[in-house]
């Protein structure tokens, strides 16, 4: 994991990485056993024919593709239109943030070399674009026509 | 803020279309201090590329005026302005506009001998220029030759050869793939190190992202700043903060 991920692998603790292979144990998707090593003995996990199956059927899984949750959406519409905050300074404040959150993007790629990191990245960077543009079609659709 | 080096205060340019007035700026104020990068965004028809041409010295202010160096030079003659841009100012295009009959290093030449240079310090500069853009060993070919990137990059050292105080750019990214994106605005952004300011006009919020500010621009007026900082979590980039 660490190997392929690089730095986009937040910390692993260890103590969590037992109690998931022994919940996948008790599940039958790992197996174990003791090796001796160094007068200790060290236990080596392995996939089952279960758990490949599983595995398998995890991946084959399509993710979501629809994320209507959108926290400054709640903002703008409860907040912004409700009166209490003028929404073009939200829009304003949220457009700065996305800004700089691009630029974050390209100088961890360009910091990083990594080709996977940078794909995450690139992927990241076009969602930020559609939310920039998104942004865009708020204030033209709420706020201007407030003005009008 | 150090004295702009290019400023414009109640910039206004109507456009007569058909009989019909059509405000393209209404009241802009900007100021590009020297070595300072700016983008400017906003949907099209905001006024973006007006506002570029008009501080480029290639078209008349209806109202207001454009200071290069603390000089008003919005009323300038034709000659004068002409000759203001050649030593002054360096203009990317979205469709790079290299002269298609001449070659490569002929194109990059150019602005050195307008500007008074001498052949041997155009030669010197043009290699510089082209080995800084990466393009090497085209120097005879013509620009239809080369891919939309190789052209954007031709263009750029065209631009930047008589090394003007300010740069301007209009979409020069808008025909490129990311890749070829990324180095142009590499290549443009060069010259900072030397004091020499860059505007830039985009669509394109990636290569806006690399600015110091961006402007957003909505039916000719400016209505929104956005101060981008480097990012905190590249350590070495963390001098540059102020």
């Amino acid at each position: 994991m660490t190997q392929r991920l690089g730095g986009l692998l937040p910390p692993l603790n260890a103590g969590q990485i037992y109690t998931t292979l022994q919940r996948l144990e008790r599940d039958g998707l790992v197996s174990s056993e003791a090796v001796p090593e160094d007068g200790r003995n060290k236990r080596m996990y392995a996939i089952t024919e279960a758990g490949r199956c599983e595995l398998e059927r995890w991946a084959s899984t399509p993710v979501p593709g629809t994320r209507l949750k959108d926290e400054f959406f709640m903002k703008l519409v409860l907040v912004g239109l409700g009166g209490l905050v003028d929404p073009k300074r939200l829009i304003d404040a949220q457009r700065r943030e996305y800004l700089q959150s691009l630029r974050d993007l390209t100088e961890v790629v360009r910091g990083e070399g990594s080709e996977i990191l940078g794909l995450l990245a690139d992927g990241a960077a076009f969602r930020l674009e559609a939310d920039l543009r998104w942004l865009d079609l708020c204030e033209r659709r709420l706020v201007q026509k407030e003005e009008r | 803020m150090t004295d702009p080096i290019l400023e414009a205060r109640g910039l206004a340019k109507t456009y007569s279309s058909g009989g019909v007035d059509v405000l393209a700026l209404r009241g802009v104020d900007v100021a590009l201090a020297p070595g300072e990068f700016v983008a400017v965004m906003g949907p099209s028809g905001c006024g973006k590329s007006t506002l570029l041409s008009l501080l480029g010295g290639m078209g008349r202010p209806t109202a207001g005026e454009v200071l290069l160096a603390g000089v008003r030079v919005d009323q300038l003659s034709e000659t004068r302005l002409a000759l203001l841009r050649r030593r002054s100012i360096g203009y990317v295009f979205q469709f790079f506009n290299l002269v298609p009959t001449l070659t490569v290093a002929e194109n990059v030449e150019l602005p050195v001998l307008l500007a008074g240079g001498s052949r041997g310090q155009a030669r010197a500069r043009r290699e510089e220029l082209l080995a800084l853009v990466g393009i090497e060993r085209r120097d005879a070919a013509s620009p239809a030759q080369l891919s939309g990137g190789e052209q954007q990059r031709v263009a750029i050292a065209r631009a930047l050869a008589h090394r003007p105080a300010v740069l301007l750019a209009d979409e020069p990214t808008g025909n490129l793939d990311s890749a070829s994106a990324r180095q142009v605005v590499d290549v443009l952004r060069h010259g900072r190190g030397e004091g020499q300011a860059l505007l830039l006009v985009t669509h394109d919020a990636r290569v806006a992202a690399a600015a110091d500010r961006v402007l957003t621009m909505r039916d000719g007026l400016m209505v929104d700043e956005t101060r981008v900082t480097p990012p905190r979590e590249v350590p070495s980039l963390l001098e540059l903060e102020v």
